[in-house]
């Protein structure tokens, strides 16, 4: 590999190797090799061995591709895991642009910077802990049963569904999709706004005809992200969703954990590597696909 | 008049939604105190019992103390390697770099239950399982991304001539790294080695996949919510939430207030 600095290099007028240059890309490099890269070609590699007498051995057997892809389970799986995630992602987008649009438009710039900094708090924090607080809350003995009780109502079933796996997944990206939403609505362009409302454009169409258009690469990127996290989340689906139907996530760390079948695990994980990289290649290509006169860089 | 009806309508809608994100955390700290032993409405009376009960669990004790040695081991490497890849993108151009840079900035798009499995399988083959480095082992290439991103912002800001004045006086590229780079780039290296611990100190499933008998606290947390749960987890996760918050709020105070001397 050869490492040129860029015009505004030192003067060097010494021979033999760029010392200074190859230490730079060393550390990064090797440390990825050596543990990112490598696991995941053991990764791939391993869905071909086999599995005797709970051992694992190298071999080029496709048995696992086969049984797996074979399985009704596995595919139950993996249509709900597709499922629950769209209907997130969708749903964080809807709810949570009204509330960027408002932080973008509608409040003063103390009042924004308060709301990022309660849209970042969770970000850092343990998001286990958060989803334990959720089954407190939302169990049929729970916070939001005995408030419902005291005036007569409920209990209502609010857990172990698909309903509580949602509420997971909307703690874990909701945050995060709402300050995409932000950071693309500041950078759409204050005069194309005006210039709609002079033009007697609505502000309900000004909203969804000149703003949603001109913010687009952002907020599909925001729904790739909502999509991503949602759909490789485990914590959601097994502590809230009560594991029933399971998603590829928990039906990946059952073969692992207690069926210790690492190959076939590896199937399902490839499996879900593969998805989201179609999906999110896809999701981009639209971002980016004759976008109305948004071409920034 | 009906704007002024719009823009309330639209601050309630904030605050709902942030009321939604803090939920969680607040339910935590607020049962975390009450001697019930389920939480439920109405609150019944303060006390102390569930941290009492967390500081005397052993499983607890140890927990709490292997993931502090993994944040730090984890925070020194991640960080290390961080500020090498944004130097990196920050001066060189060569054939490969975006490869590079793609392949470091992978492995936090991969969704961590894949991540925890794949380090369980190569670790274990390689002989490196069930202790506290498979942990940071396995944090470090995931944590790494965050510290370049901070440092390489940090770069952005610097002046191009400062380097190139330095070379011309006579400082070899070695000095200039060391007199010029580290020095102005310290608040964003500092403010990687909190978030890094940060992220790190709260990452449950790489360290529940790697850490066998040698269990971080996260790890700990995960197993406990998957068999008898006790109130203790309320005051357990309190704690989490302060340190973790308390982390990222240096790392934020680090970088805000050292900012305007740096730039111009």
């Amino acid at each position: 590999m050869s490492i040129q600095s860029e015009a505004r290099g030192p003067p060097s007028g010494s021979r033999g190797p760029y010392w200074f240059g190859l230490f730079w890309p060393a550390p990064s490099v090797s440390w990825q090799m050596a543990f990112f890269v490598a696991p995941l070609c053991l990764l791939v590699a391993i869905t071909f061995w086999k599995v005797a007498n709970f051992q694992l051995s190298a071999d080029f057997t496709t048995a696992n591709w086969v049984s797996m892809y074979s399985a009704g389970y596995f595919w139950d799986a993996f249509l709900y895991t597709l499922f629950l995630a769209a209907v997130t992602t969708v749903l964080i987008s809807i709810i949570a642009f009204p509330c960027a649009y408002a932080l973008a438009f509608k409040v003063s710039p103390a009042t924004r910077r308060l709301g990022v900094f309660f849209l970042l708090t969770p970000f850092f924090t343990s998001f286990i802990v958060r989803v334990y607080s959720w089954q407190v809350i939302l169990s049929n003995d729970g916070i939001l049963n005995s408030g419902f009780g005291a005036v007569g109502l409920g209990p209502f079933n609010m857990l172990n569904n698909s309903f509580s796996t949602i509420v997971g997944f909307f703690t874990l990206a909701f945050p995060l999709v709402i300050l995409l939403h932000l950071l693309s609505l500041s950078n759409v362009d204050r005069s194309i706004i005006e210039a709609a409302h002079n033009l007697r454009c609505g502000r309900v169409m000004t909203v969804f005809l000149i703003i949603v258009p001109a913010a687009r690469v952002g907020l599909t990127l925001a729904a790739c992200f909502a999509f991503l996290l949602s759909f490789g989340e485990y914590l959601s689906p097994s502590l809230l969703g009560g594991s029933r139907p399971p998603t590829l996530s928990v039906l990946l760390v059952d073969t692992v954990k207690s069926g210790n079948h690492w190959p076939k695990a590896s199937v399902i994980a490839i499996t879900m590597i593969v998805t989201l990289t179609l999906i999110l290649f896809a999701a981009v290509k639209f971002a980016y696909h004759k976008s109305p006169g948004a071409d920034r860089d | 008049m009906i704007d002024r009806l719009i823009n309330g309508l639209f601050r309630v809608y904030i605050l709902l939604a942030i009321l939604f994100i803090l939920m969680p955390i607040l339910t935590l700290v607020v049962f975390s105190f009450n001697i019930n032993r389920h939480p439920r409405l109405p609150w019944s009376e303060f006390s102390f019992i569930w941290y009492e009960a967390m500081w005397n669990d052993p499983a607890m004790q140890s927990g709490f103390v292997n993931s502090l040695i993994v944040a730090a081991c984890v925070a020194v490497i991640a960080t290390f390697i961080g500020f090498c890849t944004a130097y990196l993108d920050y001066r060189f151009r060569f054939r490969g770099k975006i490869a590079i840079l793609a392949i470091f900035f992978m492995p936090p798009t991969i969704p961590i239950v894949i991540l925890g499995m794949v380090f369980l399988v190569y670790l274990a083959k390689i002989g490196l399982f069930g202790e506290l480095y498979s942990v940071v082992i396995g944090h470090v290439a995931y944590c790494a991304p965050f510290a370049m991103a901070l440092v390489r912002m940090r770069l952005a800001q610097m002046d191009e001539n400062l380097e190139a004045a330095a070379w011309n006086l006579g400082a070899s590229e070695w000095t200039t790294i060391r007199e010029i780079i580290i020095p102005f780039t310290r608040p964003a290296i500092i403010a990687a080695l909190f978030l890094t611990m940060a992220v790190s100190f709260d990452e449950y499933m790489i360290a529940w996949f790697v850490s066998g008998l040698n269990e971080t606290l996260p790890a700990r947390i995960l197993a406990v919510l998957q068999g008898q749960v006790t109130p203790q987890i309320n005051a357990v996760g309190s704690v989490v939430f302060v340190i973790s918050i308390s982390l990222v709020l240096v790392a934020q105070f680090v970088l805000l207030v050292r900012r305007p001397q740096g730039s111009r």
